[in-house]
């Protein structure tokens, strides 16, 4: 992780706050989520208290304080997919899997997203693993979903 | 021989007559596609393209060129608008219209290349060609703006959208591009371009209507050395897309909507706030300008008119409040993304302190068109009150959704009927949802109402980012209701009280109306009684004393589903009831005694224990034990349960 931050925090000017977002987001890129350490770290850099650096990072959605699992679940929760019946389709992962929204799973494998809207309301209801898009899931796909994450290992 | 590149700088964009000699006009053609040599296969590729499978499309496309060894190029293009139709795959060949094949999934890539290739197409998966009085037609296939689809709308922002490629900066100045930006740089004035602007009758697309060229002026005014440009494309209103629409379609529009309107305030410096959901765009607005800045088109000294400008890209970390300006800013300078209070105007004190004007990405994609047809054409479509054109994105239970461009003063019910092709499987339509999750329902009797700012404000509603969502028979407006108030008590940032525990409190209310009473002592029952009747009360009191926009519109979609709706609330309240069956918690389910063969399962299931019934019996819900999960429902083999 120290590394990490000796290669990022350079790019950006010390002591000028508005570099905060675009750090924390590279960082997060990277690291996948953003510890207490790196906070202070950036804080230090940036001649911020650290109390300040969790404040600003705590207030948007997109940062993460717990890493995520080896596969990240985001539903997307817009008003198109809700209208499709997204809301049911998270009570259905959150039941199987095992996991709450917004939290990883104890065996570290599934982590799960509510996404306020992944901008693809063409193909709702939407949901991305990792990488990959799931457009118009149905409640049969959704099982089926699932059981193939289910059922592939660590 | 001059290189593509300084024959398009020189030779066209220079040349703003528009009046070209003939090997001029013969080369623009061939980099316009008009005259090509070989086919050319055009790929749909925007996010909405890449979802329905476009990567797989076009990889099946370099297969079949390469098996068949044909000899074609291929050009990835944006989304033409119609998002239901993707992935969409075009071919043109020499001296022949572009055709256009929607649905078209790699297992379908080989007959349709077949066909076209042996001119012979058949009617499946065909959209529809694209007209061009250069070339010679499809026989008997119908054109693209003749589908209804596009057929009321008027594209000046979407021109090029699906069209030209988001990747090359060559497409765009082949189509135009970045002409006004030289006309403006070298023979107009900032105050010059602030009075065209002003003529046109511009106003902000992001939700507010204010006029453009006024904000402009006050910026332009005054004396700062450092002023700076935002463009907002971090559209986070659930359910709207178009802004990812307009990246993707036609990134070059954008930047030199930018760039023009930072020469009219005088700015070196803008920032393009983009939604970090959005990689794709993300990834081609990088790439836009970058190239621009290759061309000259940014950087030092554009065109040599002493004119600076660096555009910087910003991730947006995802908080709705951030469509407010002051809190964009704030979120811009590295701090928490909450609203202050004005004045002071952005205007004036903005970003670090300085003069700095946020317009929304749709806004600044005018730009352009303007200064290259005047403000007498812009003035020329649209309404008397709201000049130009609007986009929209259609979702919800639509039968076509995608993102459209109309001119202002087309009716609502135009857009759902024809643009959209009604409701899906034939429903009823109920309302229509504008304007985010803050926007307002507008039930069928309004639908007749035209598109624009004032025939909006008249029925309560207003235009918003232009999300359009249409909800059909089967949508309960109060869970609706209840989902936007949760996502708005979400996204309050916590500075003024009003908005902080006034949503909140909306919320329980709404919650205690959706859900079934814990409890039926009366005490429960009175509370549950006051807090349905302080509902109203509340939301006015939210509305008149919040600080900022995301305040002032919350409870937007409690009012006008109050208004139009109020029957709905009534039985959800007094008769515990959801039409719609919606709100699961208010289900009761019952057994068809005729259909039920007495399985036994949901009486295994029934974490209650509310089934009764013996082996090979039909069963009974005792419905006081009930508490409507719906497990019974869902294990039920032979349908014999339903609810009411």
């Amino acid at each position: 992780m120290k590394e990490i931050l000796d290669r990022i925090l350079p790019n950006y000017p010390p002591n000028k706050n508005d570099g905060l977002l675009p750090i924390l987001q590279e960082i997060q890129k990277e690291c996948g989520y953003l510890t207490d350490e790196i906070l202070s770290e950036v804080g230090k850099y940036l001649n911020m208290p650290a109390n300040k650096v969790y404040g600003v990072a705590t207030f948007y959605d997109q940062f993460r304080f717990k890493p995520r699992g080896q596969f990240h679940i985001r539903l997307c929760k817009g008003t198109a997919c809700y209208l499709h019946g997204s809301a049911t389709y998270l009570n259905e992962l959150e039941k199987q899997l095992r996991v709450k929204a917004g939290t990883t799973s104890r065996d570290g494998k599934f982590s799960l997203e509510v996404a306020h809207c992944l901008g693809a309301c063409e193909s709702a209801p939407v949901m991305r693993i990792n990488d990959a898009w799931y457009p118009k899931v149905s409640p049969q796909e959704l099982s089926r979903i699932i059981r193939s994450l289910k059922e592939k290992t660590v | 021989m001059l290189d593509n590149k300084e024959f398009l700088v020189e030779k066209i964009l220079k040349n703003y007559s528009g009046i070209y000699d003939k090997p001029t006009a013969e080369r623009l053609s061939q980099l316009k596609r008009d005259k090509i040599l070989h086919p050319v296969i055009y790929v749909s590729m925007g996010t909405c393209g890449m979802i329905a499978g476009a990567g797989k499309t076009k990889t099946a496309v370099e297969q079949y060129l390469e098996k068949n060894k044909v000899d074609a190029e291929i050009v990835v293009v944006g989304c033409l608008g119609l998002c239901a139709a993707e992935p969409l795959l075009d071919v043109q060949l020499p001296g022949k219209t572009r055709i256009s094949f929607q649905l078209a999934t790699e297992d379908k890539v080989d007959d349709l290349l077949n066909s076209v290739f042996h001119h012979h197409l058949s009617p499946d998966n065909l959209l529809g060609q694209h007209k061009n009085p250069l070339l010679e037609d499809w026989p008997n296939i119908r054109y693209i703006d003749e589908i209804p689809f596009f057929l009321h709308q008027q594209r000046i922002i979407l021109r090029n959208s699906g069209i030209i490629s988001p990747y090359l900066i060559d497409d765009y100045l082949a189509h135009g591009g970045y002409k006004s930006l030289y006309k403006t740089v070298l023979n107009y004035t900032a105050d010059k371009v602030c009075e065209i602007v002003d003529t046109s009758e511009l106003r902000g697309r992001g939700g507010g209507g204010f006029p453009t060229a006024r904000k402009w002026m006050v910026a332009l005014g005054t004396g700062s050395d450092h002023k700076y440009l935002i463009c907002n494309a971090d559209e986070s209103d659930p359910g709207a897309f178009m802004n990812r629409g307009i990246i993707e379609g036609d990134p070059h529009r954008v930047i030199e909507g930018i760039a023009i309107a930072a020469y009219a305030i005088g700015a070196k410096n803008a920032f393009i706030h983009v939604r970090s959901e959005y990689s794709q765009s993300l990834s081609i607005l990088e790439l836009a300008v970058k190239t621009a800045k290759s061309y000259g088109f940014l950087g030092e000294n554009i065109f040599g008119s002493g004119f600076n400008l660096t555009i910087h890209i910003r991730q947006s970390a995802g908080a709705f409040v951030c469509g407010e300006e002051t809190a964009l800013i704030a979120s811009l300078e590295g701090r928490r993304g909450v609203p202050q209070s004005k004045p002071p105007y952005p205007a004036e004190k903005g970003l670090f302190g300085n003069p700095t004007i946020v317009n929304n990405i749709e806004t600044l994609a005018n730009i352009p068109a303007i200064l290259e047809n005047g403000p007498i054409w812009f003035k020329s479509i649209g309404t008397k009150e709201s000049r130009g054109t609007k986009i929209f994105s259609i979702a919800g239970k639509a039968e076509q959704t995608g993102f459209i461009e109309i001119a202002m003063g087309i009716p609502i019910s135009k857009i759902v009927n024809e643009i959209a092709g009604g409701v899906k499987n034939g429903k009823k339509l109920k309302a229509v949802q504008l304007g985010g999750p803050s926007g307002v329902c507008i039930s069928v009797k309004d639908l007749d109402t035209p598109i624009g700012y004032e025939s909006l404000q008249a029925i309560g509603s207003s235009l918003g980012l232009g999300g359009l969502i249409i909800l059909d028979e089967d949508t309960c407006m109060v869970n609706l209701s209840r989902y936007f108030i949760e996502f708005l008590q979400k996204e309050s940032c916590g500075k003024c009280i009003p908005c902080r525990e006034g949503t909140k409190r909306m919320l329980q209310i709404l919650d205690e109306v959706t859900r079934r009473p814990r409890e039926e002592s009366s005490h429960e029952t009175l509370e549950r009684f006051k807090g349905v009747m302080e509902l109203e009360t509340l939301a006015e009191v939210i509305r008149d004393t919040s600080l900022c926009g995301l305040g002032q519109n919350a409870p937007n979609p409690v009012l006008s589903s109050l208004k139009w709706f109020r029957e709905e609330y009534e039985d959800h309240i007094f008769d515990r009831k959801c039409n719609a069956g919606v709100c699961h918690d208010l289900r009761t389910f019952v057994i068809d005694a005729d259909v039920c063969n007495g399985c036994n399962i949901c009486q295994k299931k029934c974490p209650e224990h509310a089934i009764i019934g013996s082996i090979k019996l039909p069963h009974f819900i005792i419905e006081a034990r009930c508490t409507g999960c719906g497990i019974c429902f869902d294990s039920c083999k032979f349908n014999a349960i339903y609810f009411k």
